[in-house]
């Protein structure tokens, strides 16, 4: 009999007037990679959680391969090789990988910690799952993609058989997504089951076994991974159907609005962020500019902005040079900006939405003795809150307890509200939104382009580049290194040239001479026959295994076992102090 | 002038650094304990005075009586006994902050506010004075044939050893620094918090009896500012065990310096050269604050829900 891994019966759970979870069953099978998909804030970190013993449910049952688990808490779930690798990553900065991997199960000798030992199991693991990592580092010194390793070593290095990632690709590179499912790939034919909790359709399509959809609290669809359609699952999602690509005609171009000339860019560290970059955005044009994070984009907009200080070069708005003029002139001269990070520069969290909504232009809603006129800043947020579907629709919410997309939402309604807006920069506008909000805010700004803005986009996205842009550059290591017109887009396997070039796998040159076919798919829905993909030594060394807690279909590799007591030979007691 | 500098080079003035330097390192070493598990410890001072009462009072009865033919060392009840009352204290203020998440910075000054009271008060009431208890049994001999001393510099490498080298010392410095990722992996934070505060009463608390046991007997207030030293030397050490005790052996150099000052005369006035140590303070604090790291999650209660 093969019992599920992970099995929820009946969850509820509620936030005061919130029911996070509505009576939720969810069986995931083991061996596979099981999807759970569904907007922001439809209760699927909440379930998994609740499966994980981190949040107590209301009331229903957690079974863990068959066993009813009562007074749920997370040292049961370890105890049961259940791992949970959270949005946010529970890592300790301070301290070094090792120290991570072993905090609560700590190997001791003679009452001292012995790290040796799990330093020589972590350095076994990383060879054999590709999760490249040096033990001896710490955290803090680490990169996001890396420290991400370094929580699903502490899963693997306590024997979990059944982990749950919650949103693991939202902070990765492109790179740095195809080598996590690589991994997981590796894992689940070692006998590891995996729950994947995202929101993005192409990683769904390209790993998910199994995929359940949860809205608003409930599960309300359940479906096979093979044959699927991108389009079903957003259907299930949203609860209607949507748009996965905007409809938009041809650009009618007009005069420049964003002229950018040699312009270099020191940044954080001393490097050079940008590096001689020539650009060009016309009104009535959306301009994508393609890049893995870190090449000088983030560097390029903020110069843009004024936020930033530049070496040399020129940048003009409208023909003027905004040299030397403040953030706000630069407003005023016709900017609109919806920055990379919503919390950290465009929203004040702890504020409303209709005061979110008059940031940075509180100076037009201001009467006499300099006092705000309350009055016609509420009439306004009621107005761009029915007209961008802002929800909550109430302007006296707080932006902190919304979703993403809805305070996205938020941020492009202010910006495109301004007076007379000439230029909309865009910076990665849709990362952490849903679907139905990207939908929203994609045909915002194809509105905003047909209205004559000159729009720049900022996107990792390859997906929503393609979409939106009518030319395209891409950005490595601080350079433009090819541009694509709309004929060039409109080609077959353009996106894999942009995804090579974005790595630096080609150059221009080589995507020129025919030679990208080579390059390898960044089009993480593309091809089903990716999932075979193997991984040196997937069964792992021959053991003489002493585990009496291998399950009972040996598909559960001892070598993943045995790490579940990495003390056993010490005292017996040890573990169950632990756990108890 | 040449007499005050040939004095700093003897065995006596290297024997009055340490005298000073014991119950601030005591106080530290209770401060790094308390905030590596993330709970800041302004009650170092207030926990100070209580072990200086309770040793007191402990050093003085146990001198009155003979236990079944025993007579018990006044001064092995004065350690224990300023051990457990700077527990009881911590615990009173492990209850507010950790179990009841009050404001931490809040309830230390409330808690040495009540030290300060309290011990007046039992002051008056056991001994009918309000400014100092009866003479009790002190230190006899020098300072490194003091059992007591020695027991101070075990109890510091101990204190190293812990932190760095044991399990619990991991934990501890890992709720410190981000308590929801030992939660994650099964640890109960304000367990350890719990300890480490805990801790920090009994490290202080005999850091007070060492006081009274030095002055030979209990006087109002007569922490007078240590805890609050200590606690600059945490900061200094950046909350490390060792580099804490250093920062103490400073302060514990400048106070001895500023007492053979006072001693020989060298014509500045008396109240200048007694800020010596205090000035001392702020400008190391001022040099290091910027650069020693705090806890992550120092002074932030957790909610286990």
């Amino acid at each position: 009999m093969n019992t599920p891994a992970l099995e929820l019966r009946g969850v509820h759970k509620r936030y005061g007037v919130v029911h996070a979870n509505r009576n939720v069953d969810l069986g995931v099978e083991r061996q596979t990679v099981h999807a759970l998909v569904g907007e922001n804030g439809a209760g699927k970190s909440t379930l998994m959680k609740i499966a994980y013993g981190h949040v107590r449910a209301d009331s229903g049952t957690v079974h863990i391969k068959g066993e009813r688990i009562a007074r749920h808490s997370v040292a049961q779930s370890i105890a049961r090789k259940v791992g949970m690798v959270h949005q946010h990553f529970m890592l300790v900065g301070p301290l070094t990988v090792v120290e991570n991997v072993v905090l609560g199960l700590e190997p001791r000798r003679r009452g001292l910690l012995d790290l040796s030992r799990a330093t020589a199991e972590i350095v076994d693991l990383t060879g054999r799952f590709h999760l490249d990592v040096e033990p001896s580092a710490r955290i803090e010194d680490l990169s996001v993609g890396q420290q991400q390793r370094v929580e699903i070593l502490k899963m693997l290095w306590r024997g979990c058989d059944v982990l749950i990632l919650d949103e693991p690709t939202a902070v990765l590179t492109p790179g740095e997504v195809r080598g996590l499912f690589e991994t997981l790939r590796g894992l689940v034919a070692d006998g590891m089951t995996v729950v994947l909790i995202t929101h993005k359709l192409d990683e769904v399509l390209a790993i998910a076994d199994r995929v359940t959809v949860m809205r608003r609290g409930e599960v309300v669809s359940e479906m096979d991974g093979k044959g699927l359609k991108a389009d079903d699952i957003a259907h299930a999602m949203v609860g209607r159907p949507v748009l996965l690509e905007v409809d938009k005609g041809p650009a009618e171009v007009g005069s420049p609005v964003l002229e950018i000339e040699d312009l270099r860019i020191t940044g954080a560290r001393g490097i050079n962020a940008v590096n001689g970059v020539d650009l060009l955005v016309r009104a009535g044009e959306i301009v994508g500019i393609a890049g893995v994070e870190g090449n000088g984009q983030k560097e390029l907009v903020e110069a843009v902005v004024g936020l930033h200080p530049i070496d040399s070069g020129r940048i003009r708005i409208a023909g003027r040079d905004i040299a030397g003029l403040t953030v706000e002139a630069r407003y005023r001269a016709g900017l609109a900006h919806i920055p990379e990070d919503r919390h950290d520069r465009a929203l004040i969290l702890d504020y409303s939405i209709k005061d979110n909504l008059i940031l940075g232009l509180q100076r037009h809603f201001t009467g006499a003795l300099d006092l705000l006129r309350t009055s016609a800043i509420a009439e306004r947020a009621d107005a761009l809150i029915e007209k961008f579907d802002i929800r909550p629709a109430n302007p006296d919410h707080l932006a902190v307890g919304m979703s993403g997309g809805n305070q996205q939402k938020i941020v492009v309604a202010r910006e495109l509200s301004r007076q007379a807006p000439k230029l909309l920069l865009c910076a990665q506008p849709t990362r952490g939104v849903d679907i139905g909000a990207i939908e929203a805010i994609h045909r915002r700004m194809i509105e905003a382009r047909d209205q004559g803005l000159a729009v720049l986009l900022v996107s990792a996205e390859l997906s929503e580049l393609k979409s939106l842009s009518d030319r395209l550059c891409v950005m490595y290591k601080g350079r433009i290194v090819a541009k694509f017109d709309a004929d060039d887009l409109a080609r077959e396997g353009s996106l894999d040239e942009v995804g090579a070039l974005m790595t630096g796998a080609v150059t221009a040159a080589e995507v020129s001479l025919g030679r990208a076919g080579d390059a390898r798919s960044h089009d993480l829905a593309g091809d089903g026959a990716d999932r075979s993909h193997s991984l040196p030594d997937p069964s792992g060394p021959a053991q003489d295994s002493a585990d009496e807690s291998a399950v009972s279909d040996g598909t559960v590799k001892d070598t993943v076992n045995d790490r579940m007591y990495p003390s056993e030979d010490e005292d017996e007691d040890e573990n169950e102090e632990e756990l108890s | 002038m040449g007499e005050f500098f040939a004095s700093l080079f003897t065995i006596a003035f290297v024997a009055q650094t340490l005298r000073i330097t014991v119950p601030y390192a005591l106080a530290a070493l209770g401060g790094v304990m308390s905030e590596r598990s993330g709970v800041i410890n302004i009650a170092l001072e207030g926990i100070l005075l209580t072990g200086a009462f309770t040793g007191a009072v402990a050093a003085y009865e146990s001198n009155q009586y003979t236990l079944v033919g025993y007579e018990p060392n006044p001064i092995a009840a004065a350690v224990i006994a300023g051990a457990l009352g700077g527990v009881l204290i911590a615990a009173l203020y492990g209850l507010v902050v950790i179990t009841f998440k009050a404001d931490q910075i809040v309830a230390g000054v409330a808690i040495n506010l009540l030290a300060a009271g309290l011990t007046r008060y039992l002051l008056k009431l056991l001994y009918d004075s309000a400014s100092n208890s009866p003479e009790i049994p002190g230190f006899e001999t020098g300072i490194f044939s003091n059992p007591v001393f020695w027991l101070v510099v075990l109890l510091a490498i101990a204190a190293y050893v812990l932190v760095w080298r044991t399990r619990w010392g991991l934990r501890l410095r890992a709720v410190g620094d981000h308590p929801e990722a030992a939660h994650t992996l099964g640890i109960t934070v304000n367990a350890v918090r719990w300890q480490g505060v805990l801790a920090s009463g009994a490290l202080a608390g005999v850091g007070g009896a060492w006081l009274a046991l030095s002055v030979r007997g209990f006087v109002e207030n007569m922490s007078a500012g240590r805890g609050y030293i200590a606690l600059a030397a945490v900061i200094m050490g950046s909350w490390r065990p060792q580099w804490a005790c250093a920062a103490c052996l400073l302060f514990g150099l400048a106070e001895a310096v500023q007492i053979k000052l006072q001693t020989y005369s060298i014509g500045v006035p008396n109240e200048l050269t007694q800020m010596f140590p205090y000035i001392l303070t702020m400008i190391t604090l001022a040099g290091f604050i910027g650069r020693s790291r705090p806890p992550q999650a120092l002074g932030q209660p957790y909610d286990s829900d």
